[in-house]
């Protein structure tokens, strides 16, 4: 792996260690402008022509890197890979800011870049992935802003469900987290249909958290299990012998509060990565990222690319030993 | 090999530029804010600006402010210090391992680390200090090694105690207190009494603490209070399950601003989980026996430079 990491910084202008040393955890290859914007212009193309019902031209290009990213996913692969990666997507309006574009297409951008990571997690055998869309304390900005965010969202929800899009391909299952009864009743309907049509699927699991914050997420499970708890003392729940009523006379547990949480049923992220630089979770999945691998790489997230993707996994590769036996001790413990 | 570089994480463009319009802004401010003697005498431009002790010999500078200048270093502002700052103490065994010590040293000196920076936090303003001494999961690490941190632990808190309460320092121990030795219990106790109305530094210690069993322990509080009647599942809310933390001992700011974890590890590893829910990270591969003043300097500049919104837009 350590060949690979030299590739890339070969590839970067400035080769490992360099003076001044940056960390590893914050390495990044230097952002191009120019060919940014040309993405942008192509992407609102591609997008007035998805619009327009017109599919925009593959191209043999496509096919040879197709098999390309193969090939690299198979090295990749020759080191132990993570089962499910977070992704806080921050970075979207200053992208649109710096471009003097409309905040509209920064969001735009990201969505398609989304559709993208998803799809190279899906090519690189990562079963699960999260992503952060919209935070309850977003709902503190700008009603016009909130209202374009519900608007887009709406869309693409909607849009998850139609014959081309990364549901159908690659037969992914989508799970929504929050406190969804915030969302206005479009978002939501659409939300639990989207839910309700996936949830057979085998393959890969996309959730994404709307209207989501950690702290809200436990204190609903805190609620749930006081009120199960509440109602087992009570008698409201016939027990007749069944292991799960011989608790601990109604003390609540760790497992009793982690079977209560949105993520029952997805295991703890490997990797959370936080793009544009900032180094905070934000009330992101607090209770399930304890021995989680924090990575903040600089790009915005409409620039987050396959490069930084690997360049990721390559990080998790490098510490991976000694986060596997710290894991092994926290479920000793446990 | 990487382990062994110091490595500066705030060296990215985007707080080079920030931060050098800040030291800008920072000297025009002195300019307007220090009128009367001290201008004609020592302009902002003169490098005993930089050496309070010469400066006062130039200038007869007011006593507050040449106070005020001797114990802030000149580039952080006081009014965008966090006020409450938690340290993850991690790499003691690895830098006595590079040193070929045993462990022991490594904790030892970890020791003398966490005192000076006490001693910092202290002199500029810093109101609370939560630092993780002894996670739950530390109990799994060979019994010599815990038989001697419980001893460090006991006689830290009884030739500190003096000091705790000549500096005003309140301290706080968390953590799950059964796992410990009756005699530590019983010392902990004693010093958490005798400090409680020392107002200067709140310092709160994790020993034998573990985020998640904290709010499993705030969950069973509240669930204990369900069955009693005082409370129905359908109330309660995040401020319920926050009076119920542990942290609730400095009831203004139990959630920290700033969170620092030494030896490059990136990772939480369960400490203060509800807590950090918007505190800025700042992680540096030195070791916590190594980390002086120099990295503390440097967590805080980074954590001046950085933008909180807390998922709202600042315009």
């Amino acid at each position: 792996m350590f060949f690979l990491a030299s590739l890339f910084s070969l590839k970067g202008h400035h080769p490992l260690p360099v003076f001044p040393p940056i960390p590893s955890y914050m390495y990044t290859l230097p952002r191009v402008s120019v060919p940014h914007r040309n993405l942008v212009i192509k992407v609102e193309k591609d997008l007035e022509m998805e619009k327009h019902g017109r599919k925009p031209e593959p191209n043999i290009f496509a096919s040879v890197w197709r098999f390309l990213r193969r090939c690299l996913f198979l090295v990749l692969a020759l080191g132990p890979m993570p089962n499910h990666i977070a992704f806080i997507m921050d970075g979207n309006r200053r992208y649109a800011k710096r471009r003097n574009v409309k905040e509209g297409t920064g969001h735009g951008v990201g969505f398609t870049t989304l559709t993208s990571i998803c799809q190279y997690c899906y090519e690189m055998g990562v079963k699960y992935v999260t992503v952060y869309a919209f935070s309850i304390d977003n709902f503190k900005r700008k009603p016009e802003e909130v209202q374009s965010l519900m608007d887009l969202m709406k869309e693409k929800i909607d849009e998850l469900l139609e014959e081309d899009s990364i549901v159908q391909k690659y037969g992914f299952r989508i799970n929504f987290w929050g406190s969804l009864d915030l969302l206005s009743e479009p978002v939501r309907l659409a939300a639990e249909k989207v839910m309700t049509h996936t949830a057979d699927n085998t393959g890969p699991v996309l959730s994404i958290c709307v209207a989501y914050t950690s702290t809200n997420e436990i204190m609903r499970a805190i609620k749930k299990s006081c009120a199960r708890k509440s109602f087992r003392t009570q008698g409201y729940v016939n027990c007749d012998g069944e292991s799960v009523c011989e608790d601990n006379n109604g003390y609540v547990t760790v497992a009793d509060l982690e079977e209560n949480l949105d993520t029952a049923d997805c295991p703890d992220p490997d990797i959370v990565i936080r793009t544009s630089g900032e180094a905070r979770l934000s009330n992101f999945l607090l209770w399930q990222t304890s021995l989680s691998h924090l990575q903040n790489p600089n790009p915005l997230w409409p620039e987050f690319s396959l490069r930084n993707l690997v360049w990721a996994i390559l990080e998790y590769q490098k510490i991976y030993p000694y986060l596997e036996a710290r894991r092994r001790l926290a479920k000793k413990e446990n | 090999m990487l382990s062994s570089l110091h490595l500066n994480p705030t060296l990215n463009y985007a707080t080079l530029n920030y931060s050098s319009t800040l030291l800008l802004l920072r000297g025009s401010r002195r300019r307007t804010r220090r009128g009367g003697a001290n201008d004609s005498l020592v302009s902002t431009a003169h490098p005993a600006r930089q050496y309070p002790s010469l400066s006062a010999s130039l200038a007869p500078a007011r006593e507050e402010e040449r106070k005020e200048e001797a114990l802030l270093p000149p580039h952080l502002r006081p009014e965008s210090l966090p006020r409450h700052v938690a340290v993850i103490m991690d790499g003691n065994s690895r830098w006595a391992k590079a040193r070929g010590l045993p462990s022991s040293a490594g904790h030892e000196a970890g020791y003398h680390t966490l005192k000076k920076m006490v001693e910092l936090s202290c002199q500029w303003g810093i109101r609370a200090l939560t630092v993780f001494a002894f996670s739950s999961e530390n109990w799994t690490r060979p019994k010599m090694e815990v038989d001697f941190l419980m001893t460090l632990f006991e006689n830290v808190l009884k030739e500190s105690l003096g000091e705790f309460l000549r500096e005003g320092i309140r301290i706080c121990i968390i953590g799950d207190s059964s796992e410990l030795p009756q005699s530590l219990q019983k010392l902990a106790k004693e010093v958490v009494d005798k400090t409680k109305n020392n107002t200067q530094i709140d310092l709160i210690v994790a020993i034998s603490y573990s985020g998640r069993k904290e709010i499993t322990q705030a969950c069973q509080n509240i669930a204990q209070k369900v069955k009693d009647g005082l409370l129905e599942p359908e109330d309660i809310t995040e401020s319920h399950i926050e009076e119920e933390l542990e942290t609730n001992c400095i009831p203004e700011f139990p959630n920290p601003d700033l969170l620092i974890r030494t030896s490059g590890e990136l990772r939480l590893s369960n400490f203060l989980l509800w807590q950090s829910a918007y505190t800025e990270l700042f992680f540096t591969n030195t070791y916590w026996p190594d980390f002086g003043e120099a990295d503390y300097i440097e967590a805080l500049t980074s954590f001046q430079n950085r933008q909180r919104r807390f998922g709202q837009r600042i315009n």
